[in-house]
């Protein structure tokens, strides 16, 4: 066998290799989505979704969990996206290239990769003591707002910079101001990607525990919550409190919460997709 | 019109501000609550001591084995998502056909956007029991099925952004190579992966920062003991795990045993701090070598 032979047997068994690498994490997800799939289907019922938590495990239902989830989810859109997108802009069309902008840069990039259990700790200090929220949900969805901040500007800026100069320019040609034209003109053309950029964070959002537990969610929370300033408990938190405890049947009860969570995750991951192709197929410059 | 103008572009300022004053907040509270804690604990214990145990009578505050946890874990995760996510990379960009590429970018995107308390159930309830089959003596909390599963979570991580890395590597360089009769393979490795070896660095720096930072995987499936072992079978307490285990008890308001998460959450800081920079310092430096 000489070296060009070698040569395309690597070539081939690298392919191989590759097809394997390629599919081994979906499958695996396959797997662990189906054992899901199997362990809690049937415990999803009328009941589950409408009971309160409960020390019994066929008596525990989900209904705190998921309307905490649907309070967190509108509180943190409330707060983060008309903030992130003003951001956005604000960098994109405002911001001039000086020692500021840069370091505005370097700290989103900073932010982006900050833990999230570090904004569970300032949430802890800052939202819980400081302002005196307690583990309400107010605390949590102005902490989880400030964690998914950096993923809405990097979205709108990304989307705002794809939005072609000759549109601004004919804009200040009718005699627009700048807000007028980046109102007007810049955020509409860019809407479908800072749309996509909104509902990936907010779907972020939705599945995080860490920093909820840190600022003192609780697990069990025997109401629905009614007011911004409530106790609350969200869908991760149960999944998280069932699992960890030994009975199999609160396991059981998990995976249920995951089927619930899940769905919702992809979902929103689903609609993201969709704005997005709707948006690349529209504009044509 | 001029004021209303002037009005707008100060709240969108404001906004932007709103990100600075974060970190300021970030670095404010881990430190000064961190200052109050070094007062009770000297440095040179906290960085010394081999043993972490601030919630039992006999206290010891050695952050070491708790970094020898978050160490551990974040190594075997790269260690899967690493050779996988490169692999997967260079397959998509130089072998795989145009129509597979399209569909499973977006599945493999999918890996990163389960939400990570589900991944801490697939290894305590999946991976776990699956490795006792393999090792009997696994304890029932371990280091080894938490990085696994967070190795699978980051997998995309990696090979989304060495692959943009691959694509940005001119069609020249391509084209030369192939024209001097090198297969695909040799290609890859000889020339794509050099000229493209500052994006794959940043990809995996982010990935370990990310790795080091997870919580709920290993707060789940890794344990709440801290113990410094570089043995994957056994019971482990990263320093996220155990933020998150203070959090759970009801450790009192302005106790040593509250600020203790205070001083974690500073080292945790520190190490995704300098990574972060370091990955955006040569992301800078080096993306306009071919433009």
């Amino acid at each position: 066998m000489n070296n060009s032979q070698i040569n395309q047997i690597k070539d081939k068994a690298f392919q191989y290799f590759g097809i394997f690498c390629t599919l081994i994490g979906i499958v695996l997800l396959v797997i662990f989505i189906g054992s899901i799939l199997i362990d809690g289907l049937g415990r999803i019922d009328w009941n589950f979704l409408t009971s309160l938590p409960s020390r019994k495990a066929e008596k525990a239902g989900i209904l705190t969990a998921w309307s905490g989830s649907l309070w967190i989810f509108g509180l943190t859109a409330i707060f983060a996206i008309p903030l992130g997108v003003s951001a956005g802009v604000y960098l994109e069309e405002y911001g001039k290239k000086n020692w500021f902008s840069n370091l505005l840069e370097i700290n989103i990039s900073n932010l982006a990769g900050v833990p999230s259990v570090i904004y569970g700790i300032l949430g802890l200090e800052i939202f819980v003591r400081t302002f005196k929220f307690g583990g309400s949900l107010l605390a949590g969805s102005f902490t989880l707002a400030l964690l998914i901040l950096p993923i809405i500007i990097v979205a709108t800026r990304e989307a705002v910079k794809a939005v072609p100069h000759s549109i601004r320019e004919a804009a200040y040609g009718m005699g627009a101001s700048k807000w007028q034209t980046t109102y007007t003109q810049v955020l509409p053309a860019a809407g479908g990607g800072i749309s996509t950029g909104i509902i990936l964070a907010l779907s972020r959002a939705i599945g995080e525990t860490a920093p909820l537990i840190i600022i003192g969610a609780l697990a069990y929370v025997p109401f629905v919550p009614t007011s911004p300033l409530d106790e609350f408990t969200v869908l991760p938190m149960q999944i998280f409190n069932w699992t960890s405890r030994p009975d199999h049947a609160f396991v059981v009860n998990a995976a249920a919460g995951i089927i619930l969570l899940l769905g919702i995750t992809f979902l929103l991951n689903g609609i993201a997709v969709y704005f997005r192709n709707k948006w690349q197929k529209k504009v044509k410059w | 019109m001029k004021i209303r103008e002037k009005i707008i572009e100060g709240g969108l300022a404001f906004s932007a501000l709103i990100t600075v004053l974060t970190t300021i907040g970030i670095i404010w509270v881990l430190l000064s609550q961190s200052l109050v804690f070094f007062k009770d604990v000297s440095i040179v214990e906290f960085l010394t001591n081999p043993e972490w145990t601030p919630l039992f009578t006999n206290k010891n505050y050695g952050i070491l084995s708790l970094l020898s946890g978050t160490i551990l874990t974040s190594s075997i995760a790269i260690a899967v998502a690493l050779p996988i996510g490169l692999t997967i990379a260079i397959y998509l960009s130089e072998y795989a056909p145009k129509g597979f590429r399209t569909y499973v970018k977006p599945m493999l995107e999918i890996l990163a956007a389960v939400p990570t308390v589900v991944y801490g159930f697939f290894a305590l309830t999946i991976v776990t029991p699956y490795l006792k089959t393999i090792f009997p003596e696994i304890a029932p909390f371990n280091a080894l099925s938490a990085g696994i599963v967070m190795g699978i979570m980051i997998i995309p991580m990696i090979s989304s952004l060495s692959e943009d890395a691959l694509f940005a590597v001119p069609k020249t360089l391509r084209d030369a190579s192939y024209g001097m009769g090198s297969t695909r393979y040799q290609t890859a490795f000889k020339v794509l992966v050099p000229a493209a070896s500052s994006g794959i660095i940043v990809s995996i720096i982010l990935a370990i920062s990310r790795a080091i930072g997870e919580t709920m995987i290993v707060a789940i499936a890794a344990g709440q003991q801290p113990n410094m072992t570089m043995n994957p079978l056994e019971t482990v307490e990263t320093i996220t795990a155990y933020i998150v285990q203070v959090s759970l008890g009801d450790v009192p308001h302005g106790s040593i045993e509250y600020r203790t998460i205070f001083a974690a959450g500073l080292t945790l800081f520190i190490f995704t701090f300098i990574l972060n920079n370091i990955s955006f310092y040569i992301r800078r430096k080096y993306q306009e070598r071919y433009e």
